[in-house]
Protein backbone atom coordinates (compact mmCIF):
# COMPACT_ATOMS: atom_id res chain seq x y z
CA UNK A 1 0.00 0.00 0.00
CA UNK A 2 1.32 3.54 -0.82
CA UNK A 3 0.03 4.88 2.18
CA UNK A 4 1.31 8.40 1.42
CA UNK A 5 -1.40 9.08 -1.66
CA UNK A 6 -3.96 7.91 0.91
CA UNK A 7 -3.25 10.18 3.92
CA UNK A 8 -5.31 13.75 3.24
CA UNK A 9 -2.75 16.35 2.30
CA UNK A 10 -4.07 18.97 4.33
CA UNK A 11 -3.32 16.48 7.38
CA UNK A 12 0.12 15.59 6.11
CA UNK A 13 1.09 19.66 6.07
CA UNK A 14 0.54 20.32 9.36
CA UNK A 15 4.16 20.05 11.42
CA UNK A 16 4.34 18.13 14.29
CA UNK A 17 4.15 20.05 17.19
CA UNK A 18 8.02 20.48 18.93
CA UNK A 19 7.19 20.08 22.47
CA UNK A 20 7.71 15.65 22.15
CA UNK A 21 10.81 15.33 20.36
CA UNK A 22 12.74 16.34 24.33
CA UNK A 23 10.33 14.51 26.36
CA UNK A 24 10.90 11.55 24.65
CA UNK A 25 14.46 11.94 25.63
CA UNK A 26 13.92 12.47 29.31
CA UNK A 27 11.60 9.82 29.40
CA UNK A 28 14.52 7.13 29.51
CA UNK A 29 17.34 10.02 31.55
CA UNK A 30 17.95 8.99 34.93
CA UNK A 31 18.09 12.02 37.79
CA UNK A 32 16.39 13.60 34.96
CA UNK A 33 13.86 17.00 35.81
CA UNK A 34 11.28 18.40 34.25
CA UNK A 35 10.41 21.94 33.81
CA UNK A 36 8.44 21.26 30.69
CA UNK A 37 5.44 19.79 31.30
CA UNK A 38 2.44 21.93 30.48
CA UNK A 39 -0.23 20.14 33.10
CA UNK A 40 -0.66 20.67 36.72
CA UNK A 41 1.10 17.97 39.49
CA UNK A 42 -1.31 18.21 41.54
CA UNK A 43 -3.31 15.33 41.53
CA UNK A 44 -7.34 15.76 41.67
CA UNK A 45 -8.49 16.74 44.64
CA UNK A 46 -10.26 13.58 46.21
CA UNK A 47 -13.78 15.20 46.48
CA UNK A 48 -13.83 15.25 43.00
CA UNK A 49 -12.37 11.91 42.11
CA UNK A 50 -14.56 10.41 44.92
CA UNK A 51 -17.36 11.67 42.73
CA UNK A 52 -16.90 10.62 39.62
CA UNK A 53 -16.77 6.61 41.64
CA UNK A 54 -19.77 7.15 43.33
CA UNK A 55 -21.38 8.00 39.65
CA UNK A 56 -19.91 4.76 38.39
CA UNK A 57 -20.97 2.93 41.23
CA UNK A 58 -24.77 4.65 40.63
CA UNK A 59 -24.57 3.43 37.36
CA UNK A 60 -24.28 6.67 35.81
CA UNK A 61 -22.56 5.21 32.38
CA UNK A 62 -24.71 6.31 29.37
CA UNK A 63 -24.00 8.99 27.46
CA UNK A 64 -25.13 12.71 28.67
CA UNK A 65 -27.66 15.17 26.38
CA UNK A 66 -25.14 16.34 23.98
CA UNK A 67 -24.77 19.68 25.32
CA UNK A 68 -23.73 17.97 28.87
CA UNK A 69 -25.72 17.33 31.85
CA UNK A 70 -27.82 20.41 32.82
CA UNK A 71 -26.94 20.05 36.29
CA UNK A 72 -23.44 20.59 34.82
CA UNK A 73 -24.50 23.78 32.37
CA UNK A 74 -26.05 25.21 35.37
CA UNK A 75 -23.31 25.23 37.76
CA UNK A 76 -20.85 26.06 35.00
CA UNK A 77 -23.17 29.35 34.82
CA UNK A 78 -22.91 30.44 38.47
CA UNK A 79 -19.23 29.50 38.78
CA UNK A 80 -19.23 31.97 35.53
CA UNK A 81 -21.37 34.50 37.38
CA UNK A 82 -19.66 33.86 40.67
CA UNK A 83 -15.84 34.52 39.70
CA UNK A 84 -16.35 36.57 36.47
CA UNK A 85 -19.82 37.94 36.66
CA UNK A 86 -20.82 37.03 33.08
CA UNK A 87 -24.08 35.16 32.77
CA UNK A 88 -25.21 32.67 30.42
CA UNK A 89 -28.29 30.67 29.95
CA UNK A 90 -27.30 26.79 30.81
CA UNK A 91 -29.74 26.00 28.45
CA UNK A 92 -28.89 27.42 25.06
CA UNK A 93 -25.34 29.31 25.50
CA UNK A 94 -23.03 26.06 27.49
CA UNK A 95 -21.84 23.47 25.94
CA UNK A 96 -19.44 21.17 27.87
CA UNK A 97 -16.94 19.56 25.78
CA UNK A 98 -14.01 17.18 25.99
CA UNK A 99 -10.96 19.48 27.64
CA UNK A 100 -10.91 22.87 26.53
CA UNK A 101 -9.06 21.94 22.95
CA UNK A 102 -12.26 20.58 21.62
CA UNK A 103 -14.26 23.71 22.22
CA UNK A 104 -11.63 26.09 20.33
CA UNK A 105 -11.01 23.23 17.10
CA UNK A 106 -15.35 23.27 17.19
CA UNK A 107 -15.25 26.86 17.39
CA UNK A 108 -13.03 26.97 14.05
CA UNK A 109 -15.03 24.79 12.53
CA UNK A 110 -18.58 26.55 13.36
CA UNK A 111 -17.08 29.68 11.94
CA UNK A 112 -14.90 29.38 9.57
CA UNK A 113 -15.62 30.11 5.51
CA UNK A 114 -12.36 28.51 3.17
CA UNK A 115 -9.98 31.69 3.45
CA UNK A 116 -11.23 33.63 6.36
CA UNK A 117 -8.50 34.51 8.27
CA UNK A 118 -7.92 34.30 11.77
CA UNK A 119 -5.53 36.47 14.09
CA UNK A 120 -3.29 34.39 16.30
CA UNK A 121 -0.93 35.82 18.65
CA UNK A 122 2.22 34.16 19.15
CA UNK A 123 3.88 33.06 21.51
CA UNK A 124 0.48 31.02 22.12
CA UNK A 125 -0.56 27.74 22.71
CA UNK A 126 0.41 25.29 19.64
CA UNK A 127 -2.79 24.32 18.80
CA UNK A 128 -4.26 27.39 17.42
CA UNK A 129 -2.81 27.13 13.75
CA UNK A 130 -3.54 23.38 13.07
CA UNK A 131 -6.96 23.67 13.93
CA UNK A 132 -7.61 26.94 11.54
CA UNK A 133 -6.42 25.19 8.79
CA UNK A 134 -8.03 22.17 9.42
CA UNK A 135 -11.30 24.04 9.12
CA UNK A 136 -9.64 25.71 5.91
CA UNK A 137 -9.01 29.20 7.60
CA UNK A 138 -5.89 30.82 7.09
CA UNK A 139 -3.67 31.50 10.21
CA UNK A 140 -2.48 35.79 10.91
CA UNK A 141 -0.11 35.59 13.04
CA UNK A 142 1.16 38.44 15.27
CA UNK A 143 4.07 38.43 16.95
CA UNK A 144 3.50 39.82 20.74
CA UNK A 145 7.00 41.30 22.16
CA UNK A 146 8.52 40.90 25.32
CA UNK A 147 8.78 44.68 26.04
CA UNK A 148 5.02 44.61 25.61
CA UNK A 149 4.75 41.72 28.65
CA UNK A 150 4.25 39.61 25.32
CA UNK A 151 0.04 41.48 25.53
CA UNK A 152 -1.59 41.88 22.67
CA UNK A 153 -1.77 45.45 21.44
CA UNK A 154 -4.74 47.31 19.69
CA UNK A 155 -1.80 48.74 17.06
CA UNK A 156 -0.49 45.22 16.23
CA UNK A 157 -3.80 43.92 16.11
CA UNK A 158 -5.46 46.76 14.20
CA UNK A 159 -2.32 45.84 11.23
CA UNK A 160 -3.73 42.42 11.25
CA UNK A 161 -7.12 43.00 10.36
CA UNK A 162 -8.30 42.68 6.97
CA UNK A 163 -11.50 42.21 5.09
CA UNK A 164 -11.09 38.64 5.45
CA UNK A 165 -10.53 38.66 9.27
CA UNK A 166 -12.95 36.50 10.92
CA UNK A 167 -11.67 35.39 14.08
CA UNK A 168 -9.20 37.26 16.53
CA UNK A 169 -7.84 34.47 19.09
CA UNK A 170 -7.23 35.42 22.93
CA UNK A 171 -5.21 33.54 24.65
CA UNK A 172 -4.79 34.93 27.96
CA UNK A 173 -3.15 34.00 30.80
CA UNK A 174 -0.90 32.99 28.05
CA UNK A 175 0.70 29.86 27.50
CA UNK A 176 3.71 29.37 27.08
CA UNK A 177 4.61 33.26 28.31
CA UNK A 178 2.81 33.79 32.00
CA UNK A 179 1.26 37.28 30.36
CA UNK A 180 -1.94 39.03 31.17
CA UNK A 181 -4.03 41.06 29.33
CA UNK A 182 -5.10 43.51 32.30
CA UNK A 183 -9.22 45.00 32.08
CA UNK A 184 -7.12 48.56 30.32
CA UNK A 185 -5.11 46.53 27.47
CA UNK A 186 -8.51 44.56 26.57
CA UNK A 187 -10.42 47.64 26.76
CA UNK A 188 -7.88 49.03 23.84
CA UNK A 189 -8.69 45.43 22.06
CA UNK A 190 -12.32 46.36 22.46
CA UNK A 191 -12.05 49.59 20.77
CA UNK A 192 -10.47 47.87 17.62
CA UNK A 193 -13.17 45.28 16.79
CA UNK A 194 -16.10 47.36 18.00
CA UNK A 195 -17.81 48.25 14.23
CA UNK A 196 -15.82 44.78 12.90
CA UNK A 197 -17.75 41.54 12.32
CA UNK A 198 -14.37 40.18 14.27
CA UNK A 199 -15.61 37.14 16.49
CA UNK A 200 -12.96 37.10 19.31
CA UNK A 201 -12.44 32.77 20.65
CA UNK A 202 -11.50 33.75 24.39
CA UNK A 203 -9.10 30.93 25.35
CA UNK A 204 -9.55 31.69 29.35
CA UNK A 205 -8.36 28.26 30.29
CA UNK A 206 -5.95 29.21 33.02
CA UNK A 207 -8.49 32.48 33.93
CA UNK A 208 -8.03 31.13 37.75
CA UNK A 209 -4.08 31.02 37.49
CA UNK A 210 -3.37 34.55 38.07
CA UNK A 211 -1.28 36.28 40.91
CA UNK A 212 -2.41 39.90 42.02
CA UNK A 213 -5.18 40.47 40.45
CA UNK A 214 -8.69 38.85 38.96
CA UNK A 215 -8.75 37.95 35.75
CA UNK A 216 -10.85 39.86 33.65
CA UNK A 217 -12.68 38.34 30.59
CA UNK A 218 -13.05 40.44 27.26
CA UNK A 219 -16.67 39.38 27.24
CA UNK A 220 -17.04 41.43 30.10
CA UNK A 221 -15.91 44.48 27.86
CA UNK A 222 -18.92 46.62 26.78
CA UNK A 223 -19.64 45.76 23.52
CA UNK A 224 -17.85 42.28 23.71
CA UNK A 225 -20.10 39.87 24.84
CA UNK A 226 -22.07 39.22 21.66
CA UNK A 227 -18.95 38.75 20.02
CA UNK A 228 -17.31 36.34 22.48
CA UNK A 229 -17.01 32.57 22.40
CA UNK A 230 -15.36 31.68 25.43
CA UNK A 231 -13.49 28.75 26.39
CA UNK A 232 -12.58 27.31 29.88
CA UNK A 233 -12.24 24.13 31.61
CA UNK A 234 -11.22 21.87 35.10
CA UNK A 235 -7.80 20.49 33.49
CA UNK A 236 -6.14 23.48 35.30
CA UNK A 237 -8.54 25.32 37.84
CA UNK A 238 -9.46 21.96 39.32
CA UNK A 239 -6.21 20.02 38.05
CA UNK A 240 -7.79 17.60 35.91
CA UNK A 241 -6.23 16.92 32.99
CA UNK A 242 -6.68 13.34 32.78
CA UNK A 243 -11.42 13.65 33.03
CA UNK A 244 -10.84 16.09 30.07
CA UNK A 245 -13.40 18.35 30.72
CA UNK A 246 -14.02 21.71 29.14
CA UNK A 247 -17.05 24.30 28.50
CA UNK A 248 -17.53 26.62 25.86
CA UNK A 249 -20.05 29.42 26.15
CA UNK A 250 -21.04 32.18 23.69
CA UNK A 251 -24.30 33.65 21.66
CA UNK A 252 -26.90 31.18 21.34
CA UNK A 253 -26.74 30.60 17.69
CA UNK A 254 -22.94 29.94 17.86
CA UNK A 255 -22.76 27.38 20.66
CA UNK A 256 -26.08 25.72 18.69
CA UNK A 257 -23.68 25.41 16.13
CA UNK A 258 -20.69 23.93 17.75
CA UNK A 259 -23.23 21.57 19.26
CA UNK A 260 -24.56 19.95 16.37
CA UNK A 261 -20.71 19.60 15.13
CA UNK A 262 -19.94 18.31 18.45
CA UNK A 263 -22.65 15.76 18.50
CA UNK A 264 -21.41 13.90 15.18
CA UNK A 265 -17.99 14.17 16.23
CA UNK A 266 -18.08 13.15 19.83
CA UNK A 267 -21.87 12.22 21.01
CA UNK A 268 -21.29 14.03 24.56
CA UNK A 269 -18.19 14.53 26.70
CA UNK A 270 -17.79 11.47 29.41
CA UNK A 271 -20.52 10.90 31.65
CA UNK A 272 -18.30 10.06 35.10
CA UNK A 273 -16.27 13.35 34.10
CA UNK A 274 -19.35 15.45 34.08
CA UNK A 275 -20.41 14.36 37.54
CA UNK A 276 -16.95 14.81 38.90
CA UNK A 277 -17.36 18.31 37.60
CA UNK A 278 -20.25 18.91 39.20
CA UNK A 279 -18.68 18.63 42.35
CA UNK A 280 -15.53 20.63 41.25
CA UNK A 281 -17.86 23.94 40.66
CA UNK A 282 -19.85 22.94 43.51
CA UNK A 283 -17.24 22.27 46.48
CA UNK A 284 -13.81 23.19 44.88
CA UNK A 285 -13.20 27.12 45.43
CA UNK A 286 -10.93 26.57 48.19
CA UNK A 287 -9.10 23.89 46.10
CA UNK A 288 -8.25 26.46 43.58
CA UNK A 289 -7.24 28.79 46.30
CA UNK A 290 -4.94 26.24 47.80
CA UNK A 291 -3.21 25.24 44.29
CA UNK A 292 -3.14 29.29 43.50
CA UNK A 293 -1.15 29.87 46.38
CA UNK A 294 0.75 27.17 46.02
CA UNK A 295 1.94 28.03 42.31
CA UNK A 296 2.31 31.63 43.70
CA UNK A 297 5.24 30.53 45.88
CA UNK A 298 7.29 28.32 43.02
CA UNK A 299 6.64 31.51 40.53
CA UNK A 300 8.13 33.99 42.84
CA UNK A 301 10.99 31.21 43.60
CA UNK A 302 11.36 30.65 39.90
CA UNK A 303 11.58 34.59 38.75
CA UNK A 304 14.01 35.09 41.51
CA UNK A 305 16.37 32.35 40.37
CA UNK A 306 16.33 33.37 36.76
CA UNK A 307 17.09 36.93 37.52
CA UNK A 308 19.73 36.11 39.32
CA UNK A 309 21.37 34.30 36.65
CA UNK A 310 21.42 37.27 34.76
CA UNK A 311 18.40 36.17 32.59
CA UNK A 312 15.98 38.78 31.66
CA UNK A 313 12.70 37.57 32.74
CA UNK A 314 9.77 39.46 32.84
CA UNK A 315 7.16 38.70 35.58
CA UNK A 316 4.62 36.23 34.53
CA UNK A 317 1.11 37.12 35.93
CA UNK A 318 -0.75 34.27 34.58
CA UNK A 319 -0.92 30.68 34.27
CA UNK A 320 2.13 28.43 35.71
CA UNK A 321 4.92 29.33 32.52
CA UNK A 322 7.84 31.60 33.30
CA UNK A 323 9.41 32.53 30.15
CA UNK A 324 13.10 33.80 30.53
CA UNK A 325 14.75 35.16 27.69
CA UNK A 326 18.40 33.30 27.00
CA UNK A 327 20.04 35.67 24.05
CA UNK A 328 22.79 36.73 26.45
CA UNK A 329 24.21 33.10 26.20
CA UNK A 330 24.41 33.36 22.30
CA UNK A 331 22.35 30.26 21.74
CA UNK A 332 19.35 30.13 19.74
CA UNK A 333 15.96 27.82 21.85
CA UNK A 334 16.73 24.89 20.70
CA UNK A 335 20.36 24.37 21.21
CA UNK A 336 19.74 25.86 24.34
CA UNK A 337 17.32 23.58 25.41
CA UNK A 338 18.97 20.65 24.08
CA UNK A 339 22.33 21.69 25.20
CA UNK A 340 20.82 21.89 28.96
CA UNK A 341 19.27 18.77 28.72
CA UNK A 342 22.46 16.96 27.90
CA UNK A 343 24.72 18.50 30.08
CA UNK A 344 22.46 18.62 32.97
CA UNK A 345 19.74 17.16 32.82
CA UNK A 346 16.67 19.39 33.02
CA UNK A 347 14.15 19.52 31.04
CA UNK A 348 12.78 23.14 29.32
CA UNK A 349 10.99 23.59 25.91
CA UNK A 350 11.74 25.83 23.32
CA UNK A 351 10.33 28.92 23.04
CA UNK A 352 9.80 28.21 19.40
CA UNK A 353 7.69 25.37 19.75
CA UNK A 354 5.10 28.13 20.35
CA UNK A 355 5.76 30.34 17.35
CA UNK A 356 8.81 32.15 15.96
CA UNK A 357 8.65 34.91 17.80
CA UNK A 358 9.39 32.58 20.78
CA UNK A 359 13.20 32.53 19.31
CA UNK A 360 15.35 33.44 22.44
CA UNK A 361 13.01 32.22 25.35
CA UNK A 362 12.53 29.14 27.08
CA UNK A 363 9.59 27.87 28.54
CA UNK A 364 9.73 26.44 31.90
CA UNK A 365 6.32 25.32 34.15
CA UNK A 366 6.48 25.65 37.34
CA UNK A 367 3.91 22.96 37.84
CA UNK A 368 6.78 20.99 39.62
CA UNK A 369 7.71 20.45 42.73
CA UNK A 370 9.02 23.11 44.79
CA UNK A 371 12.50 20.54 45.42
CA UNK A 372 12.48 19.93 41.80
CA UNK A 373 12.23 23.50 40.95
CA UNK A 374 14.85 24.56 43.37
CA UNK A 375 17.66 21.83 41.72
CA UNK A 376 16.42 22.76 38.23
CA UNK A 377 17.47 26.01 38.86
CA UNK A 378 20.86 25.17 40.29
CA UNK A 379 21.60 23.11 37.52
CA UNK A 380 20.42 25.84 35.05
CA UNK A 381 22.70 28.75 36.76
CA UNK A 382 25.61 26.16 36.22
CA UNK A 383 24.64 25.95 33.02
CA UNK A 384 24.55 29.32 31.77
CA UNK A 385 27.90 30.19 33.73
CA UNK A 386 29.39 27.33 32.13
CA UNK A 387 28.07 29.07 28.72
CA UNK A 388 29.33 32.65 29.22
CA UNK A 389 30.34 34.75 26.32
CA UNK B 1 1.77 36.97 57.98
CA UNK B 2 0.22 33.26 58.95
CA UNK B 3 1.61 32.22 55.17
CA UNK B 4 4.97 32.12 57.20
CA UNK B 5 3.59 29.46 59.68
CA UNK B 6 1.70 27.54 56.44
CA UNK B 7 5.17 27.00 54.99
CA UNK B 8 7.22 26.13 58.06
CA UNK B 9 4.75 23.86 59.34
CA UNK B 10 4.80 21.84 55.87
CA UNK B 11 8.74 22.23 55.49
CA UNK B 12 10.77 23.50 58.99
CA UNK B 13 13.87 23.39 56.75
CA UNK B 14 12.83 26.52 54.84
CA UNK B 15 15.38 30.09 55.57
CA UNK B 16 14.05 33.42 55.96
CA UNK B 17 15.64 33.74 52.82
CA UNK B 18 13.61 31.18 50.96
CA UNK B 19 10.22 32.02 52.67
CA UNK B 20 10.93 35.81 52.08
CA UNK B 21 11.58 34.73 48.09
CA UNK B 22 8.29 33.14 47.65
CA UNK B 23 6.32 35.43 49.78
CA UNK B 24 7.60 38.58 48.11
CA UNK B 25 8.59 40.14 51.33
CA UNK B 26 11.90 41.22 53.31
CA UNK B 27 13.82 38.55 54.26
CA UNK B 28 14.94 40.45 58.21
CA UNK B 29 11.47 41.33 58.32
CA UNK B 30 10.52 37.50 57.82
CA UNK B 31 13.11 37.00 60.45
CA UNK B 32 11.62 38.84 62.66
CA UNK B 33 8.61 37.74 62.59
CA UNK B 34 9.45 34.46 63.07
CA UNK B 35 12.12 35.19 66.15
CA UNK B 36 8.44 36.82 67.25
CA UNK B 37 6.34 33.63 66.71
CA UNK B 38 9.10 31.25 68.73
CA UNK B 39 9.73 34.43 71.30
CA UNK B 40 5.58 34.05 72.05
CA UNK B 41 5.55 30.36 71.78
CA UNK B 42 3.84 30.14 68.03
CA UNK B 43 6.53 27.78 66.80
CA UNK B 44 7.20 25.15 69.19
CA UNK B 45 9.68 23.52 68.14
CA UNK B 46 11.00 22.31 64.55
CA UNK B 47 10.87 18.58 63.90
CA UNK B 48 10.70 15.94 61.69
CA UNK B 49 8.03 13.56 60.39
CA UNK B 50 9.35 10.14 60.89
CA UNK B 51 7.66 7.34 59.45
CA UNK B 52 9.70 4.59 62.35
CA UNK B 53 8.21 1.98 60.52
CA UNK B 54 10.86 2.03 57.75
CA UNK B 55 13.42 1.36 60.48
CA UNK B 56 14.57 -0.94 62.91
CA UNK B 57 13.69 0.51 65.76
CA UNK B 58 10.66 -0.78 67.55
CA UNK B 59 7.72 1.62 68.64
CA UNK B 60 4.57 1.04 69.49
CA UNK B 61 1.98 4.05 70.06
CA UNK B 62 -1.56 3.66 72.39
CA UNK B 63 -4.43 5.75 72.00
CA UNK B 64 -5.70 5.64 75.71
CA UNK B 65 -9.42 6.61 76.69
CA UNK B 66 -9.42 8.22 80.08
CA UNK B 67 -12.61 8.91 82.20
CA UNK B 68 -11.49 11.49 84.90
CA UNK B 69 -13.72 13.18 87.87
CA UNK B 70 -12.62 16.94 87.15
CA UNK B 71 -11.29 18.89 90.37
CA UNK B 72 -12.61 21.66 92.30
CA UNK B 73 -11.54 24.60 90.69
CA UNK B 74 -9.31 23.62 88.36
CA UNK B 75 -11.40 21.18 86.05
CA UNK B 76 -9.34 18.66 84.61
CA UNK B 77 -5.93 20.81 84.27
CA UNK B 78 -4.48 19.49 87.15
CA UNK B 79 -4.99 15.83 86.05
CA UNK B 80 -3.77 16.28 82.50
CA UNK B 81 -0.14 18.61 83.57
CA UNK B 82 0.38 15.48 86.19
CA UNK B 83 -0.32 12.89 83.14
CA UNK B 84 1.46 14.59 80.27
CA UNK B 85 4.57 15.12 82.33
CA UNK B 86 5.50 11.43 82.31
CA UNK B 87 7.53 11.12 78.83
CA UNK B 88 6.06 8.22 77.40
CA UNK B 89 3.18 10.58 76.61
CA UNK B 90 3.08 12.05 73.21
CA UNK B 91 0.04 13.60 73.17
CA UNK B 92 -2.70 14.52 75.25
CA UNK B 93 -6.27 15.90 74.46
CA UNK B 94 -9.39 17.14 76.09
CA UNK B 95 -12.48 15.55 74.87
CA UNK B 96 -15.64 16.35 74.07
CA UNK B 97 -18.06 12.83 73.88
CA UNK B 98 -17.82 9.34 76.15
CA UNK B 99 -14.95 10.08 78.04
CA UNK B 100 -13.02 12.76 79.13
CA UNK B 101 -8.87 12.53 78.14
CA UNK B 102 -7.44 10.86 75.40
CA UNK B 103 -3.90 10.27 76.23
CA UNK B 104 -1.50 9.40 72.99
CA UNK B 105 1.24 6.79 74.64
CA UNK B 106 4.13 5.60 72.76
CA UNK B 107 6.35 2.59 73.85
CA UNK B 108 8.74 -0.15 72.79
CA UNK B 109 6.33 -3.10 73.41
CA UNK B 110 2.63 -3.28 73.80
CA UNK B 111 3.57 -4.52 77.61
CA UNK B 112 5.93 -1.63 78.14
CA UNK B 113 2.51 0.51 77.12
CA UNK B 114 0.42 -1.63 78.92
CA UNK B 115 2.26 -1.51 82.33
CA UNK B 116 2.63 2.28 81.81
CA UNK B 117 -1.31 2.55 81.95
CA UNK B 118 -1.47 -0.42 84.90
CA UNK B 119 0.96 1.21 86.76
CA UNK B 120 0.63 4.57 86.02
CA UNK B 121 -2.46 5.95 84.87
CA UNK B 122 -4.90 4.08 86.17
CA UNK B 123 -4.26 4.19 89.93
CA UNK B 124 -3.96 8.23 89.61
CA UNK B 125 -6.56 9.75 91.64
CA UNK B 126 -9.39 11.25 90.14
CA UNK B 127 -8.84 8.49 87.14
CA UNK B 128 -12.21 6.74 87.08
CA UNK B 129 -11.50 4.12 84.14
CA UNK B 130 -9.22 3.38 80.62
CA UNK B 131 -9.92 2.07 77.86
CA UNK B 132 -6.54 1.04 75.44
CA UNK B 133 -6.62 1.18 71.92
CA UNK B 134 -3.29 0.00 70.16
CA UNK B 135 -2.50 2.03 66.64
CA UNK B 136 -1.72 -1.32 64.54
CA UNK B 137 -0.64 0.84 61.56
CA UNK B 138 -0.26 4.71 60.65
CA UNK B 139 -1.70 6.15 57.51
CA UNK B 140 -1.27 9.61 58.19
CA UNK B 141 0.00 11.76 60.92
CA UNK B 142 -0.58 15.14 60.94
CA UNK B 143 -1.37 15.55 57.38
CA UNK B 144 1.94 13.41 56.08
CA UNK B 145 0.91 10.45 54.27
CA UNK B 146 3.11 7.76 55.63
CA UNK B 147 4.05 5.93 52.49
CA UNK B 148 3.41 8.39 49.69
CA UNK B 149 2.90 7.47 46.19
CA UNK B 150 5.46 9.95 44.76
CA UNK B 151 5.75 8.77 41.45
CA UNK B 152 4.93 11.61 38.30
CA UNK B 153 2.55 9.95 36.47
CA UNK B 154 2.17 12.24 33.93
CA UNK B 155 2.76 11.40 30.47
CA UNK B 156 4.45 13.25 27.93
CA UNK B 157 1.76 15.53 26.35
CA UNK B 158 2.20 17.93 23.36
CA UNK B 159 0.83 21.67 25.50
Amino acid sequence: MNYDSLLSSKAKQIPPSGIRKFFDIISEMEDAISLGVGEPDFVTPWHIREEGIYSLEKGYTYYTSNAGLLALRQEIAKYLDRHYALTYNPKDQILVTVGGSEAIDLCFRALLNPGDEVIIPEPSFVCYKPCTELADGVPVVVETKAENQFRLTADELRAAITPKTKILVLPYPNNPTGAIMEQSDLEAIAEVLRGTDITVLSDEIYAVLTYGQPHVSIANIPGMYERTVLVNGFSKSHAMTGWRMGFVTGPAEVIGLMTKLHQYAIMSAPTTSQYAAIEALRSGDSDIVRMREEYNLRRRVIVDGFRKMGLSCFEPLGAFYIFPCIRSTGMDSATFSEQLLYSEKVAVVPGTAFGQSGEGFIRCSYAASMDNITEALSRIARFVENNKR
Amino acid sequence: MERILEILEHDATMTPQQIAVMLDKDEAEVAAQIKAYEDNKTILGKRAVINWDKTQRQQVSALIELKVTPQRGEGFDAVAERIYQYEQVSSLYLMSGGFDIMVVVEGKTMQEVALFVAEKLAPMNNVISTATHFVLKKYKVDGVVMDPDTEDKREVMSL
